[in-house]
């Protein structure tokens, strides 16, 4: 697989304060990779300086193998899409579409095919002479699309493009973006704090914390092992439940609850007893008829029980820590009754309390 | 038996006479007439020929219509020895307007794009400098001013009160346009250096064209300052031939030898005053559309 973008131990600060720490990221040729993170975290900064928008303090930015770190963002193959949509109020959506065509002097009979060609893939003829205010948001994000897509560039950035929109719209428009990419083969870079677009939408993740990549794979790494517990916590709704113990000789204990580890596969083929903390997700806990054949039960007493229609959120206790369950919607459980649970070590993830890193 | 639909029942019934509104109304009315009173005298005035004036009822409309007062104040009045009115005084205010006011906006225009846009290390100080200059008294400058024109040799011409006028206004507008632009989203600049658009091109093609309210604020500001101006024309244009609109006003109304003639001199005062009050009228409606910027985002 041959590299789209490279990121070279970026640097960047703003006065004082380092918004970038020597970060390194490979991107693949084609490939849809989401950057991650709460906000503050770096992932639009970072998403800047692939544009050129922003100028990185030190280190490069490679482009289709050609270092990019001081080109014009005109120069760079790039074509960026924005939270507000960003366009130009006064023009129509044709003369959104062909403005950086007109200023790359394309003769017009091309721009016109090209605008032709991209109003076709995002079903925006009817739209061409209208003004952008004459339109409503996901038809505008659509045109802010096209205007990516007439450049013919090699590069999608994406910044945060369907938080601006409703419910109901951004799932569509979700769809249609996934679509989009399978349709073109362009390499995508998405950045955005919603984890579902993330998991949705990705090849790949990139998880940002503090202008550092705290993990960087495949959804499902990301999801079934996350390498630390700012992953584990960040990825998930309801998040992860967590418990500090004790790890030795192959089993997990903390206080009467006590979790032998057989079959959880380690990072590290020896690990030597210390202080962990354990992560179980709330709808990997094995409840209802399933529990008399679980590797290991407990029992916890129910708290709350919310009730969501496609599953039921049962609020527990367990070892003293609130403990969150996910069970089937037609589950009858109520508050205060005793529940056996079962847990699964293999699918539970193990971290040292010190480090955070997964075990 | 209570009836579920009896009291109260959809919109709430508005008195049209109540005692705010009275007071209110009231009150805008007094004041309106204590401010359009002037002008209509001011009016009336320049209308009569000087036996109605004389006969003292300053409020009476004219009995006979007459415009010789006008064409006299605009063609005909007499400052120290030219006696051909204001004509003179008005087309030395207009090469003195034009100028000034096309230069500064220009200049204050892409000042402040550079300064909301294209910010560069030390900026802000610049930006900090330039609004010092706003505060500092016209009066401590005008003499300073004065040895500078003569060193450069512009002492008493046109072009040297423009160039004051283009360094007195550059301040103000340069702080309008830059707050202006910062209302402009930053995305959308950022959207066209993705797009390939240079400086100019951005300025020219996605600023300007969002930004017509504060060019007609700013122009307002300019015509009406320009042309109101009397301190800087009375102080650096040393010859009555070269006098601004108002300056010559002045020498008009104030002139002592023979008779006072009341009409003359309101004609050529509301003469005077025709070119800002025809710029308010033209561009009232884009004016309050600035003031109230941020109204206009797309």
């Amino acid at each position: 697989m041959s590299h789209s973008v490279q990121i070279k131990s970026l640097d960047l600060q703003f006065g004082a304060v380092k918004v970038l720490k020597n970060l390194n990221l490979d991107i693949h040729e084609g490939e849809f990779l989401v950057l991650l993170g709460s906000s503050g975290c770096g992932k639009s900064t970072l998403l800047n300086c692939i544009a050129g928008l922003l100028e990185p303090t030190d280190g490069q930015i490679w482009i289709k193998g050609k270092n990019v770190t001081w080109a014009e963002p005109s120069e760079r193959g790039i074509g960026m899409v924005f939270q507000s949509y960003a366009l130009y109020p006064q023009m129509t959506v044709k003369g959104n579409l062909s403005f950086g065509l007109k200023n790359a002097k394309v003769p017009k009979a091309e721009i016109d095919k090209r605008v032709a060609r991209a109003a076709e893939v995002l079903q925006i003829e009817a739209l061409l002479d209208r003004k952008p205010g004459a339109l409503s948001g996901g038809q505008r994000q659509r045109v802010a699309i096209g205007r990516a897509l007439v450049r013919d560039v090699d590069v999608f950035l994406f910044d945060e493009p369907l938080s601006n929109l409703d419910a109901k719209l951004r799932a569509d428009l979700r769809v249609e973006l996934k679509r989009l990419h399978n349709q073109l083969e362009n390499t995508m870079i998405y950045v955005t704090h919603d984890q579902v677009e993330a998991m949705t939408l990705a090849d790949r993740i990139a998880i940002m914390k503090g202008g550092n990549i705290m993990q960087l794979g495949t959804p499902d790494e990301i999801y079934n092992r996350p390498q630390n517990i700012y992953v584990a916590d960040f990825i998930g709704s309801p998040s992860m439940n967590f418990i500090e113990g004790q790890y030795s000789n192959g089993v997990f204990s903390k206080g009467e609850l006590s979790l032998p580890m057989t079959g959880y596969e380690y990072v590290a083929p020896k690990t030597a007893d210390r202080g962990a903390t354990i992560g179980i997700r709330p709808e990997h806990v094995i409840t209802g008829e399933l529990v008399s054949g679980a590797p290991v039960k407990v029992e916890v007493d129910v708290d709350i029980v919310e009730p969501m229609g496609s599953d039921t959120l049962v609020w527990a206790h367990l070892a003293g820590k609130p403990f969150r369950i996910r069970m089937d919607g037609s589950a009858r459980v109520s508050a205060k009754e005793r529940l056996t649970i079962g847990i699964d070590p293999s699918r539970a993830s193990l971290f040292d309390t010190k480090t955070e890193n997964r075990l | 038996m209570t009836d579920a639909m009896s009291g109260p029942r959809g919109a709430k019934p508005k008195k049209a006479l109540s005692r705010n509104n009275i007071i209110v109304y009231g009150t805008l009315f007094v004041v309106a007439i204590y401010y359009a009173l002037p002008l209509y005298v001011m009016i009336v005035t320049s209308l009569k020929g000087m036996p109605e004036i004389r006969m003292g009822n300053i409020f009476a409309p004219p009995m006979e219509v007459t415009f010789q007062p006008w064409v006299k104040a605009w063609a005909e009045a007499c400052t120290g020895i030219n006696c051909d009115g204001l004509s003179r005084g008005f087309w030395n205010s207009v090469r003195i307007l034009i100028p000034s006011v096309v230069i500064s906006i220009s200049v204050a225009s892409v000042t402040g794009y550079v300064l909301s846009m294209w910010k560069f290390k030390g900026s802000e100080v610049f930006f900090s400098m330039l609004m010092i200059g706003a505060f500092i008294p016209y009066q401590v400058m005008l003499y300073p001013i004065v040895i500078l024109l003569r060193e450069a040799g512009l002492y008493g011409s046109l072009s040297g009160l423009v160039l004051v006028h283009l360094a007195f206004g550059m301040p103000i507008n340069t702080l309008l346009f830059r707050n202006y632009f910062a209302s402009i989203p930053e995305e959308l600049f950022k959207a066209a250096r993705v797009d390939g658009a240079g400086f100019w091109a951005i300025f020219v093609k996605i600023v300007m064209p969002m930004s017509l309210p504060i060019f007609v604020v700013s122009m307002i500001i300019q015509v009406t300052g320009i042309w109101n101006d009397f301190l800087f024309g009375v102080t650096y244009i040393s010859s009555p031939d070269r006098y601004p609109m108002t300056v010559q006003l002045n020498n008009i109304v104030n002139s002592v030898q023979g008779v006072k003639e009341y009409n003359v001199n309101m004609a050529a005062t509301l003469l005077t005053g025709l070119v800002p009050l025809v710029i308010y009228f033209a561009s009232g409606k884009l004016f309050v559309r600035g003031i109230a910027a941020g109204a206009v985002k797309g």
